[in-house]
């Protein structure tokens, strides 16, 4: 038993306890510290992981848990996505109403299974993972219970959800019962005589499905809006970025780990989603009055354009996913960032409160209009740059199939699409149609420095994406198909 | 900094330190604005002085590493074909900034976006590096945005606004897929958006015709686009009618100029057949620019909007010498283009302050304005002069060697051409004299008033001074131009004669042919 693979995980889910504890322990006039004090640890742990000197690549408990370039990309992307949502929910605490501190554990807890499936050698790991990200997730949706909204979105999820993982068990019953194991490493070696096995297949494509849900992608994603559209605004930035980037995570180990060669017969399939997802998404967040259901639905779009560089089954393609994830968390952090100030002041969700804020705030202005335009993708901003290198390795794949051109030119289409709806909102901030109300907007201070941080960061990736292009490209040495 | 690097920095770093500065602090934001742009705009004279006509290939290159992983790194040069381009744009950017008076609110994020504008625009005229290339336009994208929303005029601003964003982006991505693939052309080992590497590789492995005859429609469709060639030129004209004053000169003058100098530095040297195979289809369409959008222009009632639709026309010319694919041809294109830049500047900024002063543009409802406002008068009469074509102003020598470069091989285009731009734009041009500066004065609550004071006249002045001079000594461009031409149309440059007179059909005379062999 080799915990040290895990000692990650294991400290998040330490940090949790303590924070639980704390509040129970804790005198009264202490517990709205106790957001910053999850942030701060999580901050130590990011720390420990970059400088901690923890082993290098290697497998535990018989396999079940890998621990190679991928998984430390996975593991310190969540911790950074851990960071800033609990940083956004410290801001907005009181949002919450009573039980913040529940509100950082369960965060906490889902973040431990997001880092534990990166490190996912085995089906039944992958599957524990799951239940460990959704679970919480179901609670963190409803946590305003005073809101109808928020308690129909975490109904929804949790229906919806608990499906999703029927399927998903179902499916790897199937996968059990056609080879016999659950272990990725010994799928590999016996997958090349069972390819046309009808039962491995169907199994296959069941767990497809649940991981589809989870990053809701075309058919699987009806969730989305909704449950976006009712969510506080800290859970909606951690299961638009962190959930979907989990899935990714799986989709990665499972293909890459497991069953490289039916992956690749899969291409053409993986490509329909993903066209499907992009315009679906882009399509569908044109003139949505609600800011949260068009994130919502930007969402599924990331979610197709991200499922399009995961169909290419090579370096580029996988490399170009991380950077776009790593472009993604801080655009969408930017944005919920800024929303959430003004939603609360506002008291409403609609695009239309974001009305004047060129005038109300500059700097929230600023930091939103940089979000919105990375998400749109336009340079020279992180956002750009993910979806550049996505198209680049889509179109270098066009030569062994030419379903990868159509993908790339649905991709182009997207960006415009989203541009147009992207770009409303920047209209909204500065030229609004009817303005009623240009008062000064007073954010915190640890508001506007999460706005900061974040726009910088996006900027920063679009203007200077040298080290992290590195990183990933070390990260990904090891992966097998070039 | 470097003298080279200096030019589009500097209005992005000026940029960058208005954000520090608090917003009630117009005058410094506005007297930053103007040293800044300048500052680029005498950097660019001076580079332009400098510049070698004699020597071959790019000059005062500048190299950084950026990200190896992507194989794109930092590259800049000059030669012929751009030189001009970076005067002209350094240039409009500072009369584009000294026409910004007119802006009375919301200073501080106007200067910001207008030098992000024009910085990122500069850059990409300097970059040799296609990322860098295509990413520096767009700079230009949010900024355009914005500035036509916050501080554009007319009741269709909005739709103007979305119309233009759309178009030039997806124009952008179209072109960005085009480069893509030429990237993709290279051996995996060899992968680099390096342009001069790109150029040369493919000088030594011709890429196979079929391949050269698929990229180019992406490149030629996705940079057309961007420089309103028929019949995806719609936005042109709305949206500089509805654009604030310094976005439509900048707009019009440089940024469109963006995807001309594309296809002249990227589509043709990498892809002569594809350019041989797609050049018919230019030529057609750029008959629809010229004679159609001429034909638009004269029925305009609104000033600005005839400006627009005559700026379309005039791009057509510069298509025509692109699609002659001959060197003069090809080189008059360049002159043009930096004529043009010039041109639409100045017609722009009268048509901003004209409409600062009456209220509005209809030229039915003007008239008369030749007496209360003689300095715009004179402006005016030269710019619309210089639009049909008048010798002794930089257009004649660009339209004429188009001209000339395509009687070869496209005969009747040119006939065509020489009708809509000459006779058609002469009419425009005339009538709008007519009725903007002639006859009885409009009755008007205020008294018109001209361009008064030396700095207030400084960036027409020196929009018309760049015009004459071009137009009497165009040799300074098409001298460099041409030998940057013939290398990327692998040809010759012409062995000249001593002429007994000098002539401006015959570039360059021996007296500016300096050091040459």
């Amino acid at each position: 038993m080799n915990l040290s693979l895990i000692s990650l995980e294991l400290a998040v889910v330490a940090l949790g306890v303590i924070v639980l504890l704390m509040d129970l322990a804790a005198p009264r006039e202490w517990r709205p510290a106790s957001g910053w004090l999850a942030m701060l640890g999580l901050v130590g742990v990011l720390g420990w992981s970059v400088w901690g000197g923890l082993p290098a690549d290697g497998t535990a408990f018989g396999g079940m848990v890998v621990a190679d370039g991928i998984t430390r990309f996975f593991h310190r992307f969540f911790l950074v996505t851990g960071v800033l949502v609990l940083w956004l929910a410290a801001v907005h605490h009181d949002d919450a109403g009573s039980g913040a501190a529940e509100y950082q554990v369960l965060t906490l807890f889902s973040l431990a299974g997001m880092m534990l499936a990166a490190a996912a050698g085995h089906f039944a790991v992958l599957f524990v993972a799951l239940e460990l990200i959704t679970v919480p997730f179901y609670v963190l949706t409803s946590f305003q219970r005073h809101r109808p909204a928020s308690l129909e979105a975490g109904a929804k999820y949790l229906v919806l959800g608990a499906l999703s993982s029927a399927v998903l068990v179902y499916g790897i019953a199937l996968v059990y019962g056609a080879t016999g194991t659950m272990a990725f490493d010994r799928l590999t070696s016996l997958t090349p005589p069972l390819t046309g096995n009808p039962l491995l297949t169907a199994g296959l494509l069941m767990v497809l499905g649940g991981l589809c849900f989870k990053i809701a992608a075309v058919p699987f994603q009806f969730w989305a809006p909704d449950v976006y559209q009712g969510a506080p605004v800290p859970t909606l930035a951690f299961l638009a970025v962190g959930s979907k980037a989990a899935g990714f995570a799986l989709l990665l180990r499972l293909a890459t780990g497991a069953l490289p060669a039916l992956a690749l017969q899969a291409q053409t399939l993986l490509l329909v989603l993903a066209g499907a997802t992009i315009l679906y998404g882009n399509l569908c967040a044109v003139r949505q009055p609600n800011f949260k259901r068009m994130i919502g639905y930007a969402g599924i779009a990331s979610a197709g354009y991200l499922l399009m560089g995961f169909a290419t089954l090579n370096r580029a393609g996988v490399a170009a996913m991380l950077f776009y994830l790593g472009a993604y968390v801080f655009t969408l952090l930017a944005i919920l960032a800024v929303f959430g100030v003004v939603a609360r002041a506002a008291g409403l969700e609609e695009t239309q409160s974001l009305a004047g804020l060129g005038q109300r705030s500059p700097l929230l202005a600023a930091g939103l209009t940089l979000g919105m335009v990375s998400l749109a993708g336009v340079p020279p901003l992180a956002g750009f740059l993910g979806k550049f290198m996505l198209i680049k390795a889509v179109i270098e794949q066009g030569a062994t199939n030419a379903a990868f051109y159509w993908i790339a030119g649905i991709a182009i289409v997207g960006v415009v699409v989203s541009v147009y709806y992207c770009f409303a909102v920047i209209r909204t901030v500065y030229w609004p149609a009817e303005a009623e109300d240009l008062s000064p907007l007073a954010a915190g201070r640890w508001s506007r420095l999460l706005v900061v941080v974040c726009s910088c960061l996006v900027l920063a990736l679009g203007v200077f994406p040298g080290p992290l292009l590195n990183w990933i490209a070390e990260s990904l040495r090891a992966l097998t198909p070039a | 900094m470097s003298l080279l690097n200096s030019i589009f920095l500097l209005p992005l770093i000026a940029a960058l330190v208005l954000v520090l500065i608090p917003g009630n602090y117009r005058f410094v934001i506005r007297s930053i604005a103007l040293l800044a742009t300048l500052a680029s705009a005498v950097q660019a004279v001076r580079l332009f002085l400098a510049f070698d006509p004699a020597m071959s290939g790019y000059q005062f290159q500048e190299s950084a590493p950026w990200a190896p992983v992507l194989g794109i790194q930092y590259r800049a040069g000059v030669d012929g074909v751009n030189l001009g381009l970076v005067l002209m744009g350094a240039i409009v950017l500072f009369a584009a900034t000294c026409v910004s008076r007119e802006i009375t609110r919301r200073d501080k994020e106007y200067y910001i976006l207008l030098l992000l504008m024009g910085g990122g625009i500069l850059g990409a005229f300097v970059s040799l590096d296609l990322v860098f290339f295509y990413v520096l336009h767009e700079l230009a994208l949010v900024p355009t945005f914005i500035l036509m929303g916050v501080w554009g005029h007319g009741e269709k601003k909005t739709y103007a606004t979305y119309q233009i964003t759309l178009y030039l982006s997806l124009g952008a991505l179209v072109a960005l897929a085009g480069l893509l693939a030429l990237y993709l052309q290279l051996p995996p080992a060899e992968r680099t958006f390096d342009l001069v590497r790109i150029t040369s590789h493919f000088e030594a492995a011709v890429m196979p015709a079929a391949t050269q005859r698929a990229i180019f429609p992406l490149l030629l469709f996705g940079f057309g686009i961007l420089v309103s060639l028929w019949p995806f030129h719609t936005w042109a004209p709305l949206g500089y009618g509805s654009a604030p004053t310094a976005a439509a000169m900048l707009h019009a003058g440089v940024i469109k100029k963006f995807g001309l100098y594309g296809l002249i530095r990227v589509a043709l040297p990498v892809l002569p057949e594809g350019a041989k195979a797609w050049m018919p289809v230019l030529a057609w369409l750029c008959l629809g620019n010229i004679v159609y959008c001429g034909w638009v222009a004269m029925r305009q009632r609104r000033f600005d909007l005839l400006l627009g639709n005559s700026s379309v026309a005039h791009v057509g010319f510069a298509f025509l010498g692109i699609a002659s694919l001959s060197l003069v041809g090809v080189t008059g294109t360049v002159l043009v283009m930096v004529a043009h830049g010039f041109l639409a500047a100045l017609l722009f900024g009268l048509a901003g302050h004209l409409r600062q002063q009456r209220g509005e543009v209809d030229m039915t409802a003007l008239g008369g304005l030749a007496k209360p406002m003689p300095f715009f008068s004179l402006a005016l009469v030269m710019g619309l002069f210089a639009g049909c074509g008048l010798p002794g102003f930089a257009n004649f020598p660009g339209e004429l060697l188009v001209m000339f470069g395509a009687w070869q091989e496209l005969r009747w285009f040119v006939v065509a051409a020489a009708w809509g731009g000459l006779v058609i734009g002469a009419l425009y041009a005339l009538r709008a004299i007519r009725q903007i500066l002639h006859g009885p004065v409009t009755r008007s609550d205020t008294e018109p008033r001209d361009i008064r004071g030396w700095w207030r006249k400084l960036p027409f002045a020196a929009l018309l001074a760049c015009l004459l001079i071009f137009g009497v000594q165009p040799q300074h461009l098409v001298g460099p131009a041409q030998d940057a031409v013939a290398g990327i149309l692998k040809c010759r440059p012409p062995e000249i004669k001593k002429p007994a007179a000098p002539n401006k059909a015959v570039w360059p005379p021996a007296s500016t042919r300096r050091n040459r062999p």
